[in-house]
């Protein structure tokens, strides 16, 4: 997959660099802030209630 | 992407090889594998970065717009909770918008810095914004039980060293026209774990679903004739799990009337003695 990838960058080695640099960016910037917020809410990790007696 | 082929092919040969061998196959598919395990665990790594820097990003964002908000209100004399509760336009039940800050929280033990404002609610959306209060529960001051519950990691983390506070360490709310300060209970024993003779711990761990923590009488469902004024904040516990809830339990034990944001002398000088 990453071969594939590196393969069909274009440009010289110094150009792919910075190709992968700003894929890798976006990628992360898509995780944090659309893919995490959206998983996060149903991950037991971050509860901090208790049920409330009505 | 003439210069693509130009440069690629003369290096790796593109779609040239020759028919695949067994080996080959097998280098395909676990080279596949390995990939596919170094990017998940990249993205494991990067959710922890999320949790622990970026949602802190936002939630502190979101909570000095509350922190502005309500000191704007209680500069000009407007409290948020009206005598009792606002009353909303249209709506039988007085209420606060969920969301909004209706007071301020300091605990001097952990440190002269802390200062959180208490929004209305506890859902996931209000406790971004700052530890929120149970909306059923009493308000600040009020006999029965001020139930907060604050985000430990991440989300601003408002609660993040709550394990610090000890047996009869103070805990600060102040509304607009009051200043309520509240002792964490456990001070008969001088042990935040052991019971006082009402039967209240000062702090205690509990299951997910133990809404009796924030009863108007704690832990005691069947007494519903509250007498004393307590303050409950709830957690998650361990840390980054939500396996348990960490529960401290306080009690009002002195309330200044002072108007403005000038934090009244005799709490200023709390700071002294570390809130204890």
């Amino acid at each position: 997959m990453y071969t594939w990838i590196w393969r069909h960058l274009p440009g010289h080695v110094s150009l792919k660099l910075l190709e992968v640099l700003i894929l890798f960016l976006a990628l992360t910037a898509l995780l944090f802030f659309v893919i995490f917020p959206w998983i996060e809410p149903h991950l037991p990790i971050n509860q901090v209630t208790v049920p409330e007696h009505k | 992407m003439v210069e693509t082929i130009e440069e690629a092919a003369p290096d790796r040969g593109p779609d040239a090889a020759p028919t695949k061998t067994w080996g080959d196959w097998v280098r395909f598919v676990l080279r596949g594998v390995g990939q596919i395990l170094i990017s998940a665990g990249v993205i494991v790594l990067l959710f922890v970065v999320y949790e622990v820097y970026i949602t802190n990003y936002f939630a502190h964002e979101a909570q000095s717009k509350v922190k502005n908000e309500l000191r704007t209100e209680i500069a000009q004399g407007n409290d948020p909770l009206g005598d009792g509760r606002l009353r909303l336009p249209g709506s039988k039940a007085p209420s606060v918008p969920d969301g909004t800050g209706i007071a301020f929280l300091y605990m001097p033990r952990l440190g002269a810095d802390y200062a959180w404002a208490i929004v209305q609610g506890t859902n996931d959306a209000d406790l971004e914004k700052g530890p929120g209060h149970y909306v059923g529960t009493a308000l600040p001051g009020q006999v029965g039980n001020f139930a907060v519950a604050g985000h430990r990691v991440g989300k601003g983390e408002p609660f993040l060293n709550l394990d610090h506070l000890q047996a009869g360490d103070t805990v600060i709310v102040q509304t607009e026209s009051k200043w309520f300060v509240y002792r964490v209970k456990g001070m008969q024993h001088n042990n935040i774990d052991s019971t006082d003779s009402d039967g209240i711990p000062g702090r205690e761990i509990v299951s997910p679903s133990d809404g009796d923590v924030l009863d108007a009488v704690p832990d005691h469902p069947s007494d519903s004739t509250p007498t004393e004024r307590l303050m409950t904040m709830t957690t998650c516990h361990p840390k980054f799990t939500a396996a348990q809830r960490m529960v401290i339990h306080a009690v009002l034990w002195k309330t200044y009337s002072a108007s403005g944001l000038t934090m009244p002398a005799p709490v200023k000088a709390l700071y002294n003695t570390q809130g204890s």
